[in-house]
């Protein structure tokens, strides 16, 4: 049996999480999560950790757009999803929540804001 | 002019006040806003995480302000944009000034006050050294990268730990920057874990506590900083030093409510918080005239500052219209053992359940909350760990309330 400490960072609660695996590394429990929400989340850091990508677009009229991907991606791929992030410029009219870039690593990449 | 109801500030306190209030029954609402658009400081927080408890999903800062900004909209209540409050007299009279329409004065009802606070200048922090340029705060960094789209430089390091400098750390990092060192003289962070673990770990960017930022290098830009640890009474031990090259300094070293209109007004500030005292309803001193926000207490969270909002703005309509709930008490709450401060600090009706909000000074372990009256223990609770960067609260019902005959105190061992 072998015990780990996360910090959940699903919300700003920041729960402590304790989980306990077995030799084959199957997750037995997971305990110190506030809501339901921390089990996944432990499961996915240890096994395959993902994070939401937030950050901007450059756009038609000279001006920045917040965008962010719609799921979380795989962490190892944050700074190669950057790299075609940066590719994007979004063009007039675009709406909070339009898709500018489809499949990045899994998700969509959708404007966080209306571009004025 | 007159005006009913008006807000200043057009940020997410200011925003959800007005909601609140026209949702109340006031129509005759004006908001006023010094920036170009409304939105206050979410605008450059293109971060996730706002949201969680106001609406149950992650959003990000400009997300969680185009809610209200909607919510504004749909009510049809009026805002000036650009336009900036220069004072607020004790009779309730504002003066602001814009382009349009020059200096004018609005003859108010009721009062919010929603300026938000700013971050603490580097003149307010003895580094010695010289100026030269590459030092900003990160809130200035912030919107430089998020809105400008310049990067303030290449290789940084961040002194403090607040959520604004990990958050620079992590939007630095993944626009190509390379972050050196984050340095926080306290032994705790004062940002939330979270952060730590998204915004450092992730990027295996060091933190130092008890740590800061003794000597800073380079004659017209910055080309390097000594970092060295601190002793107990935060005094830099010298043979700790060592020298990290760098172009660029950050600090995060905390936020000051803006308060200077409050001052004008002549309302009471409370000496911890910076922001005015306040009754349940987030009434200042002065009757009608409300605060809610980071200009009344700094939040870690946003979805406790439109709550807030929204208390003082209900409180605002019916002080409007005539029907504020009468003081029949006068308690006062303070602070013990390890309690800072608590917001409300005083409290004037035992009709409805109050929430009280407070921070340590420094960290709690197994912390144990008591919240008496003289010697008489109204209530108590545990808690695994209080830390000074995150926002405490405690609810009083009105039974409980109703139980105190005096002051009541609020301690944290
Ligand atoms: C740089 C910075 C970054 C932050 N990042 C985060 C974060 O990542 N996550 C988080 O949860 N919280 C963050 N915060 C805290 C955040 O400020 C609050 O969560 C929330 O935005 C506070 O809302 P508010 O309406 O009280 O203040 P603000 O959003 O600051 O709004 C106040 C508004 O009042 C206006 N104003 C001030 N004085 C006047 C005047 N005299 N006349 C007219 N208008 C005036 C200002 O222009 C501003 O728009 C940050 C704060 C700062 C300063
Ligand atoms: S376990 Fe639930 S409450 Fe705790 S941090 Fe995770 S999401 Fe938030």
């Amino acid at each position: 049996m072998k015990t780990t400490e996360l910090t959940c960072i699903v919300c700003p609660m920041g729960c402590t999480l304790t989980v306990t695996r077995n030799e084959e590394g199957e997750i037995l429990s997971v305990e110190g999560n506030t809501c339901p929400r921390g089990v996944p989340y432990a499961k996915n850091e240890l096994l395959h950790p993902v994070r939401t990508l937030t950050t901007t677009v450059k756009t038609a009229n000279g001006k920045l757009l917040p965008v962010k991907t719609d799921k979380p991606i795989p962490k190892e791929s944050l700074f190669a999803a950057m790299e075609k992030v940066n590719r994007v410029v979004a063009p007039e009219g675009v709406k909070i929540g339009d898709v500018l870039l489809a499949d990045l690593f899994g998700a969509n990449l959708v404007a966080t804001a209306d571009l004025r | 002019m007159k005006k009913d109801l008006v807000i200043i500030g057009g940020g997410p306190a200011g925003l959800a006040a007005a909601v609140a209030a026209y949702d109340s029954g006031i129509r005759d609402i004006l908001i006023l806003e010094r920036d170009t658009s409304l939105g206050g400081i979410l605008q450059q927080c293109i971060h996730n995480g706002f949201g969680l408890h106001r609406f149950g999903e992650e959003l990000t800062g400009p997300e969680y302000a185009a809610r209200y900004e909607q919510q504004v909209q749909e009510r049809g209540i009026e805002s000036l944009c650009g336009t900036m409050v220069l004072s607020v007299s004790p009779d309730k009279t504002v003066t602001a000034m814009n382009k349009q329409m020059g200096i004018f004065t609005l003859e108010a009802t009721a009062v919010v006050l929603a300026m938000g606070c700013r971050e603490r200048p580097r003149g307010a922090l003895n580094i010695p050294g010289t100026r030269p340029a590459g030092i900003f705060t990160a809130g200035t960094a912030q919107r430089f990268v998020n809105m400008e789209g310049y990067m303030p430089g290449k290789e940084v390091v961040i002194l403090g730990s607040g959520d604004i400098g990990l958050i620079m750390a992590r939007r630095m990092t993944l626009e190509g920057a390379k972050v050196k060192a984050v340095c926080e003289l306290m032994p705790y962070s004062g940002g939330l874990n979270r952060n730590i673990v998204q915004c450092l770990r992730d990027f295996d960017i060091p933190l130092y506590l008890s740590h800061t930022v003794s000597r800073i290098h380079g004659k017209e830009r910055v080309t390097g900083v000594s970092i060295a640890k601190v002793d107990e009474r935060l005094q830099v031990i010298p043979e700790t030093e060592t020298y990290i090259p760098c172009d660029t300094l950050l600090l995060s070293c905390g936020l000051l409510p803006e308060n200077e209109l409050t001052k004008s007004a002549g309302i009471p500030l409370d000496g911890i918080t910076g922001g005015a005292t306040v009754n349940q309803n987030r009434e200042t001193a002065l009757e009608g005239v409300f605060a809610c926000g980071n200009v009344l207490h700094v939040h870690d969270l946003v979805d406790f500052v439109s709550e807030e909002a929204a208390l003082a703005g209900n409180a605002a309509a019916a002080y409007i219209k005539g029907n504020a709930p009468a003081k029949e008490i006068a308690l006062a709450v303070k602070p013990a053992g390890k309690v800072r401060y608590t917001v409300p600090q005083r409290i004037d009706s035992a009709k409805e359940e109050v929430t009280l909000f407070f921070r340590v000074g420094s960290v709690a372990d197994n912390a144990l909350l008591t919240v008496k009256c003289g010697d008489k223990v109204l209530l108590t609770k545990k808690k695994r760990r209080m830390t000074p960067g995150e926002m405490e609260s405690v609810r009083l019902s009105p039974a409980l309330l109703s139980e105190a005959n005096g002051d009541l105190t609020v301690c944290v061992e």
